[in-house]
């Protein structure tokens, strides 16, 4: 087995097809998986750096693995492209991207075609939980959409989600993982007859007459919609810091691509960087592929994230730093170590708190920006276009499945082709939807009296999410306050049937069972790792709802039904006065992720990249601001910020930190110009047009 | 006391920020106004970069010759990179008229001192290996030309011009042309009034717009063309490539690889696109990449980058309008570039600097003869 392919998961079904496809990587023989991208085929051959930066030799790696920066550029068959968007072709001979490429001589005159215009009543630009309900939406009402996205599967980061995913049974399907959320929803707006979904079909810019240039597999297509419904997700907000453009620095969900789309195991040892559920999901799915999670700091004194989340990973042993950062990545070639840092109330680091740990990877999730240079685009050409998930506002996948079906209705609305109201009660629950974590409330420690079989419910926040409460056959369980965003609460009798335990998406229930032996209780456990962490007989440390430890004890069983959806349910024997606490397994070793001795941060903080493309530095730009510029076409003209391969989508939100830390109010600032494409596209497309390229 | 310049120059683009920098250079208090928030953001930043002396008309001919010796001495005379390369410019010859057109005029521009010739097929396959062989008679080669950055120009020309004291104000537009006992006495914008004996115009596409500020109707009308740019490669490129063939929806293309390996091209539409709409439109990318496949098969394989639109301030000969304002003394137009502002400013900013300080030369006073602003308009320029 490759060490570097994911093996048994617990939840994700093994790949259907061997690595079989051959291709050379430097010369190098490789095998890659059928229709696998290349920077997949790379990280599953141990390779991580995939050229040199042509301005100062920098190492570069994958950093989006989305194709929205443009980092991970090889040479394949001679042509630069993107290693995260092109799929391996058998016999291809790719080469790292160390300066800029030769353009290969070609005698022959390309084909050159025509295009005729697509017509569609609307456009939905990205097929994820947002962009799939809407077009469900419209689609029921007979209304001719057409879907266009990226990937060659439908489903946005739906399809990376091996967890169970929120909200209300009725309104989003919560306690239903993430990948199957996304087969639903396909499948649901595949069987409707107006609805056209076009795959590996990216939108790479919008027009001021009104179309949008569609690329579909390799070929050029001119759309023309009445309404243009933008549903495109988000991108990953980027954190310089010493060494962060090094390879083994990137977006968790360029990690979350690896691991669950591609099953690929990118590294052994990982730190997470940001308290987000993005970043306490990514943790978790690491160590369901066996990859250590060394730590997790946020710069916040409590997570950003769900509770439940964190105390899952925290249960499994992954120390969580709050206010804390990173301060420096280390290493030559690819990160050998990282050093965080606590942080005082201005998020500065407080010299003398310094703790180095060796990782091979540091994830950065430090939140999403919408990606709404379309929309805003379209709006600035007079093009009617509405937004929807995260390109809307960023928030849970079941607040973009639902603000996608409020979309749909507002845009047949607009269209004329509907007259029905947007109920008011959906945006109320649009709003429970999106609702922030509420405030941590201290849990009940009690048990409850006179019940020999009883679940303890670990819910310490209110979070929108009320699954348990539907499943309960004795409605013992009851939500108090709203009936999705109130916290649930157990009062009456209870069967032992564990329903609840094995729907709860935040694994914060188990059940106390006290029939058989009363004072060595059972506990059943909700569990999503690796069967063989917990074998029956064996001795398992089991810890309280933060991740205390609270002793080791012996698993008596494991069940796996199918209405478990592929949740273990883990039955513990402890001592009665524990039963109430214990939460969950540690599977992490605690000495193996302890610090080691500090390391320095090697280089100044001007000397951190900021523009990835171009590889500009935070000096230069300060330099550019101290020198008086403030308009962002000026620093475009001086120091190529804003110009790279990326399109410009990247580095306009740290010029405006920089700017803000220069003391320059960003009033005063003359925000860069949008133009097209947002995304490179060969010219020999654009000349073929429609026909065979 | 009221603030007081020597010249004050309206626009801070290709023109007046070469102007200003050689006025200061002089010895003059300058100061310049433009709306916008900085230099060069009207069609400087539009511009491809190329910079040619190969034109039919002799005053173009004659000020672009002094562009390419100031663009080419740039980085020596200020310490500046600004990307200058001298690649030459090739018109190529895909069927008999365009070669008919180009050979006909060669004696003339001989005569007006520029290196040019004509190259058959093979030879100029020496010049530009890329070319398609399919059909190609040959072309013109002048290797005299090259090509630099408009963006990397405007910076610098700013910034020199700055250390030399010119006083810039942007966000300002001016609002009114000061004229008192029938003479030109300063500017007036939001934030107040300056007085200056020489106003200069140079204002691009709202050339007719701030001449309507002293009375004049200047024939300057804007009408736009679409670029691009690609991803940088490997040097493949050394000259612009031009093809003047006009073909259903544009008269003629150009590309060039510039100094950052990137390929820069434009397209000029037909019919004209008359106005001042800079929003990019999804006609562009087909039509020029299926001229530019065809006559370099090999630009198939780059990836565009960005495209934009820019505008070219056209008068009725394709030729500036230049020097002193009938009528109204102490203003001096230097408008209607007809998109070439780039490539003509840096000559004639050193000319209008000459003609402030009254010691024109010879040639100059051909060039100002032949685009002075009152002149009887005839025939296109054949390489505009």
């Amino acid at each position: 087995m490759n060490e570097h392919r994911v093996g048994e998961h617990p939840i994700l079904p093994p790949p259907e097809q061997q690595a079989d496809v051959p291709f050379t990587w430097n010369g190098q023989p490789l095998l890659a998986r059928p229709g696998e991208v290349i920077s997949s085929a790379l990280f599953a051959a141990g390779i991580h750096t995939f050229g040199h930066h042509p301005r100062d030799n920098a190492p570069l790696g994958i950093f989006c693995a989305n194709g929205q920066c443009a980092q991970c550029t090889v040479v394949a068959d001679g042509v630069a492209v993107k290693a995260c968007m092109t799929p391996v072709r058998p016999g291809m001979v790719v080469s790292s991207c160390d300066r800029h490429p030769d353009l290969p001589a070609v005698a022959e005159i390309p084909p050159i075609g025509d295009n005729h215009v697509t017509r569609v009543d609307v456009l939905v630009v990205g097929a994820g939980p947002a962009g799939l309900s809407a077009a469900v939406e419209l689609g029921r009402r007979g209304i001719a959409v057409l879907v266009v996205d990226d990937k060659d599967r439908p489903g946005g980061k739906l399809v990376l989600q091996t967890h169970k995913f929120f909200g209300s049974i009725e309104d989003t399907r919560a306690g239903t993982r993430g990948i199957d959320l996304a087969r639903a929803l396909a499948d649901e707006a595949a069987a409707l007859p107006s609805v056209e979904t076009w795959l590996e079909a990216t939108a790479v810019g919008v027009f001021s007459d009104g179309r949008v240039g569609v690329v579909k597999q390799n070929r050029y297509h001119v759309v023309e919609p009445s309404v243009l419904l933008l549903a495109a997700g988000a991108r990953e907000k980027q954190l310089p810091f010493p060494g962060h453009t090094l390879p083994g620095v990137y977006g968790a969900g360029a990690f979350q691509t690896l691991l669950n789309r591609d099953g690929v195991r990118p590294c052994r040892r990982l730190f997470v960087l940001g308290g987000g559920n993005v970043g306490l999901i990514a943790a978790y799915h690491a160590i369901q592929a066996d990859i250590e999670v060394v730590g997790l700091v946020e710069a916040l004194p409590r997570v950003g994230g769900y509770e439940v989340h964190a105390d899952k990973i925290r249960r499994l042993g992954v120390p969580i730093y709050l206010s804390h950062t990173v301060v420096a990545v280390h290493g030559e070639s690819g990160v050998e170590a990282v050093t965080i840092a606590e942080v005082d109330r201005r998020f500065r680091p407080v010299p003398g708190t310094e703790r180095t740990f060796e990782v091979d990877t540091v994830l950065v999730a430090v939140g999403l920006s919408p990606l709404d240079e379309f929309a805003r685009q379209a709006h600035e050409f007079g093009i009617p276009v509405f937004s929807a998930g995260d390109a809307a506002e960023i928030a849970e996948a079941s607040a973009a499945t639902f603000g996608g079906r409020i979309a749909a209705l507002e845009v047949a609305r607009h269209l004329g082709l509907t007259t029905e109201e947007v109920p008011e009660a959906w945006r109320e629950k649009l709003e429970v939807l999106k609702a922030r974590p509420g405030p941590l409330v201290p849990l009940d420690e009690t048990p409850p009296e006179g019940l020999r079989v009883y679940p303890v419910i670990r819910c310490s926040q209110e979070i929108p999410c009320n699954p348990c409460a539907t499943v309960c056959p004795k409605g013992a369980i009851t939500m108090r306050g709203d009936p999705i965003l109130g916290m649930p609460r157990f009062s009456g009798t209870c069967s032992g049937c564990s329903l609840c335990v094995a729907i709860c998406p935040g694994l914060a229930i188990t059940l106390v069972d006290a029939r058989k032996d009363p004072e060595f209780p059972l506990v059943t456990i909700p569990f999503e790792q690796r069967p063989d962490h917990v074998p029956v007989g064996a001795l398992v440390p089991c810890t309280d709802s933060s991740g205390q430890d609270l002793g080791v004890f012996p698993v008596v069983d494991v069940r796996n039904k199918p209405f478990q959806n592929r949740t273990l349910l883990v039955r513990v024997q402890v001592p009665r006065a524990l039963a109430h606490r214990v939460a969950g397994i540690r599977v992490q070793d605690p000495v193996a992720l302890a610090p080691v001795a500090h390391r320095d941060a090697t280089e100044l903080p001007d000397e951190v990249v900021i523009c990835r493309c171009e590889h500009v530095t935070a000096g230069e730009i300060r330099g550019a601001i101290r020198s008086g510029v403030r308009d962002m076409a000026e620093m475009k003209s001086q120091l190529r910020v804003c110009m790279g391969a990326c399109c410009g989508k990247n580095c306009p939100e740290l010029i405006e930190r920089i700017f803000r830390e220069e003391g320059v109010e960003a009033s005063s600032v003359t925000p860069p110009t949008l133009r097209p494409l947002f995304v490179e596209v060969p010219l020999g497309v654009f000349a073929a047009g429609e026909d065979e390229p | 006391m009221r603030p007081t310049s020597d010249v004050v120059i309206v626009g801070a683009g290709s023109v007046g920020l070469p102007t200003a920098y050689f006025l200061a250079q002089e010895g003059f208090r300058v100061t310049v106004f433009d709306p916008e928030a900085s230099g060069g953001r009207g069609e400087n930043r539009a511009a491809i970069g190329g910079i040619r002396a190969t034109f039919s008309d002799r005053a173009k001919i004659a000020v672009c010759q002094e562009s390419l010796d100031l663009v080419a001495g740039w980085e020596a005379r200020t310490g500046d990179p600004v990307g200058w390369r001298q690649g030459g410019y090739v018109f190529v010859a895909y069927d008999p008229a365009v070669a008919d057109t180009l050979k006909g005029l060669l004696d003339s521009q001989k005569a007006f001192g520029l290196g040019i010739d004509w190259l058959d097929a093979e030879a100029l396959l020496e010049v530009a290996p890329g070319l398609s062989r399919a059909g190609l008679l040959g072309g013109t080669f002048s290797p005299g030309d090259g090509s630099a950055s408009p963006l990397l120009c405007a910076w610098s020309y700013r910034k020199q011009a700055a250390m030399r004291g010119v006083d810039f104000h942007f966000h300002e537009p001016v609002t009114a042309i000061r004229i008192e006992g029938g003479r030109v006495v300063g500017v007036e914008t939001p934030l107040g009034r300056w007085d200056a004996p020489v106003v200069l115009v140079a204002a691009g596409a709202a050339a007719a717009r701030v001449g309507r500020l002293a009375g004049l109707e200047l024939p300057v009308v804007p009408d736009s063309h679409e670029a691009g740019i690609t991803e940088p490669v490997a040097r493949f490129l050394e000259p612009m490539i031009v093809d003047v063939r006009p073909q259903p929806g544009s008269r003629n293309f150009y590309y060039y690889q510039n100094a950052e390996g990137q390929v820069v091209f434009c397209i000029t539409p037909d019919p004209s696109i008359v106005g001042e709409d800079r929003r990019s439109t999804s006609a562009f990318l087909p039509l020029v990449a299926r001229r530019m496949v065809a006559v370099e098969p090999a630009l198939a394989l780059l990836k565009v980058r960005r495209t934009w639109r820019g505008l070219y301030p056209m008068t009725p000969d394709g030729a500036p309008l230049v020097g002193p304002a009938p009528g109204v003394p102490g203003l001096v137009l230097a408008v209607g570039m007809c998109g070439q502002g780039f490539m003509i400013g840096p000559g004639l900013g050193a000319l209008l600097t000459r003609l402030v300080a009254d010691r024109t030369t010879e040639r100059d006073r051909e060039v100002l003869q032949d685009w002075r602003p009152d002149r009887p308009f005839g025939a296109m320029e054949a390489l505009r």
